[in-house]
């Protein structure tokens, strides 16, 4: 890069720009609305060959920090879409040089290499003036959050002239866990579009990828102490499976994104493709007095399930990081233990009466004793509570049934548990229109109980079962109608109560999206600078 | 290739031992959309890309440099065998025995092979696949191309990859002439690889008509060589938002190609926010007390200068669309905006159409209708058109568009002498959880209180994908396979297709075709096809179209 002559003249270019783009549209805001934020009118150009990022002298993090060297670089391209290798030796040409301007990033504590986890703090201040932003935080995590509202900052006018303005913001999350959930058991998705989607989230920041990767359709999980559940309940053994490499790269790429990865292993019941490679492990169904051939939920009356579903928990205590695992336990369907005679003793024997409801109990306990004996902490659907009145004080509940959240939050919160919120944020669930307006407008502490209980509600999940979705149109379902639940979930309530006022800024970020590659559907009428192109 | 040594024994050999190993491999659901007649045998022959070919019958009107068979054999083989590529050739020479030979032959009655498709294009074929070889004959090119999409249909791979198609007799014509699917590029801008990708997957489905409606409120992206402005002012970008002359001949091109005629829509009076900006006068003056309240409304149908601007407007279309067919629209005119305005109140009373307002919508759609006439063109419009008005030009073509009545309205129209197009149950832009394909496919367009000879009125229907939610981002999974139900409809015979449970496995396996041919097209449930969608087959596949233009 050249660097010669004298630098008087930087001003008088950066000036030209500014008079000639005075009239032109500014930038919006920051999705999601971050808790303090001041923008003055005032404003510098960037030029992609005089920006830098940099670690702040006193961060604990420095060069050779595996996540913000990376996030850098990711950051780079995406706050100057334009700038190829091609292009650096413009500069030459240029009749003037723009200005520097330095990023300079401090964390407080190093933790470069560990991964996000439920009580990472991801709070940041980002001070932008001239010439320079300073951003400062606690945690690598914080800085990522605070690096992508930095790039939001940034626009381009029609000229393709890159601005800043002076902004201060303040911010920090409203809810610790911000989930995403996807099902790769239904649709296999290949795993560009796992990573795609982890991109978008942490567009979003969104941060924990809840992976629903089996079910009762395929088994797509490979795992290595159970090699046939795949071989033999994966849609195709080779193609539609999830190898460990393939796991590990879904980790590490979240984990560069401060993203954590919970997976699901839902039992006792959608567990069909189970079956398939595991045999003795679910339920005969009877017919008469003989087996009907077909079979029901994982048979909670033999020790081998216990065995079975102990090594399965150890390898994914091994494989997955997170202190969480998501156990499942939702839909059991009663029909098939009560046709087996077996079964039906075990229920004498254990005093059980007819209540199948706590046969379900006396698995989902087993399991997440075991759980707990692993260190991990256990999330489940609500039906182990709904059903179940002993339940370990520090499994994390979900709910998932519609109409009635409000009073389901109330009870769960009422007995001391932690609750994941995600029944209205089924967004599977398409209809025509701006239904994100139905996600927005979700007020997950607004039920009876006192202020203790609603600190019990630690977050929330977008929820994209796969009944209909695979990787043709997983992206335009995804995004932006998530953002909206992204916002809920980090913002400031009363700040982002009004959808209408949230939509200008929405559908600016929807075409930001659009412009990092994410394929999000249209809000409405309109059109985006550039438009979503397909290579 | 090597084509030395003998060969009777080896090559039965060889075919023989796949076949007994691919027994009890999936076969072929069928053709979508379902042929006339369709006769298919489990003798199959395996094919091989380095011993396939097409060729012109020795009797055929068109032979070797007809611009729309060469290109299809072309693109088809590439669709047969998506395995194949340059390098793959030398494979042959490696291999212990040699397949057997396979040729198609196409046999077309009448030439016309650079002219376009029309409201008469006869597209019937007759398909019989035997040891070896296959016929296809039919009278046109049109014809020509169905048949090959449907023999395109017949061939499947097994799970080692080879190919396969079965002894097939088919007799095929469409139940309908008129087949359409609706963009609109409007309300959102859409790029031209996106409508040349849907043009592609209409070809598969047998659609036959790209109703292009092209402008609208929002946006006017048709950049008029008469009329420079109406994009300049009314596009949502003058240069990134806009199609150019040459990105609308390609769009008709592309779509000759396939057989596809291409229909747009230039609707008036009302829906032409977008063109006030680049024609000054044209929309009427909003009035607010006794003031103009700086909005405009409907085009202004009192002025002699709002004719003249249609009138060349009108020859220009009549000059770039090639299709005899225009649509002219006329729907949705809303009157609040021509009751506020002095001018058009002192218009009325001067036509005698006292308060109302719907004869003056009548007078400048009749006007435009005859000039429409003049330029020997059919002008299609809308249902309110009709609604309205009592003498409306017998060979108007009207489309139904409103939702739930459409049988009522079907008789109406039919009653009056008039052909007739149902859009109504086939406003696929409303998606809802589910298959919600198969309301698509229960709808009987026939099936309302009327003679035979009303019955014949109705020439088809068309899918409309209406731009409010819809840009490239999400176009081909909401288009397909969706779009698919109606197609069928449309072609096949409706006794043998009542049942949408039967179609089911057979619309989902031509998902999963479509998924291979590289269109975005969405799962109809849970479930897997063996090649999944890939955004990065689909990167590369989009360099080769655009390589292609």
């Amino acid at each position: 890069m050249a660097h010669t002559g004298t630098h008087s003249q930087p001003v008088r270019s950066c000036l030209l720009l500014v008079v000639v783009s005075v009239c032109v549209q500014q930038v919006h805001g920051v999705w999601p609305l971050p808790q303090q934020l001041h923008q003055s009118a005032d404003r510098g150009c960037l030029s992609p060959q005089r920006f830098s990022f940099t670690y702040g002298r006193d961060s604990a993090a420095q060069t050779g920090c595996s996540v913000l060297d990376a996030a850098f670089k990711r950051y780079f391209s995406i706050i100057f879409p334009d700038f190829t290798k091609g292009s650096e030796n413009r500069l030459q040409y240029v009749w003037s040089e723009p200005q520097p301007f330095v990023v300079s990033v401090s964390v407080k504590t190093g933790g470069c290499d560990g991964y996000p986890d439920e009580d990472s703090d991801e709070s940041y201040n980002l001070s932008v003036s001239e010439g320079q932003a300073v951003l400062r935080s606690v945690t690598v995590w914080g800085a990522l959050r605070g690096l992508e509202s930095f790039s939001q900052l940034v626009y381009q006018d029609d000229y393709g002239s890159y601005f800043i303005n002076k902004t201060e913001i303040v911010d920090f999350p409203r809810f610790a866990f911000r989930g995403l959930l996807l099902d790769t058991s239904r649709h296999y998705l290949p795993l560009h579009a796992i990573l795609k989607t982890l991109d978008a989230m942490a567009y979003s920041k969104f941060n924990v990828f809840h992976w629903h990767i089996v079910d009762d359709p395929s088994f797509p999980y490979q795992s290595r102490t159970f090699p046939d559940l795949s071989n033999k309940g994966a849609f195709h053994p080779f193609t539609h499976i999830y190898t460990q490499s393939d796991v590990m790269r879904v980790i590490e790429h979240a984990r560069m994104r401060g993203i954590r990865v919970v997976p699901e292993f839902d039992s006792p019941g959608h567990t069909q493709s189970w079956g398939k490679g595991q045999p003795g492990l679910l339920t005969p169904c009877y017919k008469g007095g003989v087996p009907s051939g077909s079979f029901g939920p994982v048979d909670p009356t033999i020790d081998t399930t216990y065995k079975f579903m102990e090594s399965l928990l150890k390898e994914v205590k091994f494989v997955f990081p997170d202190s969480y695992v998501h156990l499942g336990g939702d839909e059991v369907s009663f029909a098939c233990w009560q046709s087996n005679p077996n079964v039906r003793k075990f229920m004498e024997k254990m005093g059980f009466g007819k209540d199948f409801t706590k046969l379900e109990s006396f698995y989902m306990e087993s399991i997440m004793n075991m759980t707990a004996a692993l260190n991990r902490t256990s999330i489940v659907w609500q039906d182990v509570f709904d059903y179940h009145e002993r339940i370990p004080q520090d499994t994390v509940l979900e709910i998932w049934k519609g109409e009635k959240y409000q009073a389901e939050l109330s009870r769960m919160t009422q007995a001391g548990h932690r609750v994941l919120l995600s029944a209205p944020w089924y967004i599977n669930h398409i209809s025509y229109g701006q239904d994100w307006r139905n996600s927005y407008a979700v007020q997950p502490q607004n039920f009876s109980g006192t202020e203790e209980q609603k600190k019990l509600v630690i977050g929330g999940e977008v929820a994209m079962w796969g009944e209909y979705v695979d990787a043709t149109n997983l992206t335009p379902r995804l995004w932006p109608r998530a953002c909206a639940a992204a916002e809920r979930l980090w913002s400031n309530e009363e700040k982002t109560l009004n959808a209408d006022l949230a939509f200008p800024r929405l559908e600016e970020f929807r075409c930001e999206l659009l412009r990092r590659g994410i394929q999000a559907e249209p809000l409405f009428v309109g059109h985006c600078k550039h438009e979503y192109d397909g290579l």
